[in-house]
């Protein structure tokens, strides 16, 4: 958990970083090498590098796309969505109080109407109207997870 | 290609700059005033939550004007809430929630409900995940 707490911020930018981590959690370079290696390859570290801010590569805009289908459809309509491209995130998650829509697609595009675009032709493949486009308007807060820290 | 290929090595920055041609010096130099710039977030570990033990969901809640401010601040005061967005729909506040249990999320959502006098908050953990990928290609302009 002390090494995950040392991790989670930004690597050190100097010759030997894994070195410098080691020392603050009090093991070795090798060592921290080696947890580093053992967790990419049992996935507890989705990716290990840079985490760029998309508006400045490009990409202006990003819709969430959500999706009414039928929940025996589901599993097929996530699968095609997440083949595209354009889609950064696609999730199932339940339906609520006022949202009818249970599948979820991250679009990301150049403009708003690309992401329009994205999603008309992805309602055409797998032929589901209802769906809803939100883009959004304010960013309040945009921040990476820090875990073990409560 | 400090992107997704870090070099998790004993000297990245030498291998940054074998593969480049340019020296360790260099690479370090250049990877210092790219994260200055801003255009790099962090560099370092993301982890699964869920490897990690920890419950995560997205949830949305509408929010009059007149509660907006009360609400943005009830919900940015959690380091367990890591984006949180307006989004154009009746459900105009979306935030995801990530913590060591759902026990826990669930605790979290009545706390911003009474703070902020807002809700019900929708609460749609991932039944399925068909897709998560963070790197995205770059284009130009």
């Amino acid at each position: 958990m002390a090494l995950v707490r040392v991790l989670q911020e930004d690597i050190p930018i100097s010759p030997q970083p894994f070195a410098e981590i080691g020392e603050e959690v009090g093991l070795s370079e090798a060592e921290v090498l080696d947890k580093v290696h053992e967790w990419l390859a049992n996935g507890t570290i989705r990716r290990f590098g840079a985490m760029v801010r998309h508006q400045k590569l490009g990409y202006t805009a990003n819709a969430m796309s959500a999706w009414d289908v039928p929940d025996e459809r589901a599993e097929e309509v996530g699968r095609e969505f997440a083949a595209a491209t354009e889609v950064s995130h696609c999730y199932q998650r339940p339906r609520a109080d006022g949202w009818d829509f249970n599948v979820f697609a991250m679009i990301h595009g150049a403009s708003k109407e690309d992401c329009q675009k994205v999603a008309t032709a992805l309602a055409e493949r797998v032929g589901i109207e209802d769906f809803a486009l939100l883009f959004s308007s304010k960013e309040f807060k945009k921040v990476s997870m820090k875990y073990f820290i409560e | 290609m400090i992107q997704s290929g870090f070099p998790v090595a004993a000297r990245p920055y030498a291998a940054i700059g074998e593969k480049l041609g340019i020296s360790e010096d260099e690479v370090i130099q250049r990877i210092k005033a790219i994260m200055d710039s801003g255009e790099i977030r962090r560099m370092g570990a993301s982890f699964d939550s869920r490897k990690l033990g920890y419950s995560s969901t997205l949830c949305a809640v509408h929010v009059p004007a007149e509660k907006m401010d009360a609400a943005i601040a009830a919900v940015n005061a959690y380091h367990n809430i890591t984006h949180n967005y307006e989004r154009n729909h009746h459900y105009n506040m979306w935030f995801t929630v990530i913590a060591p249990s759902k026990e826990r999320i669930t605790e979290i959502l009545h706390e911003i409900e009474e703070k902020a006098g807002v809700g019900p908050i929708i609460n749609l953990p991932a039944l399925k995940l068909f897709k998560i990928q963070v790197d995205l290609p770059v284009i130009d302009g």
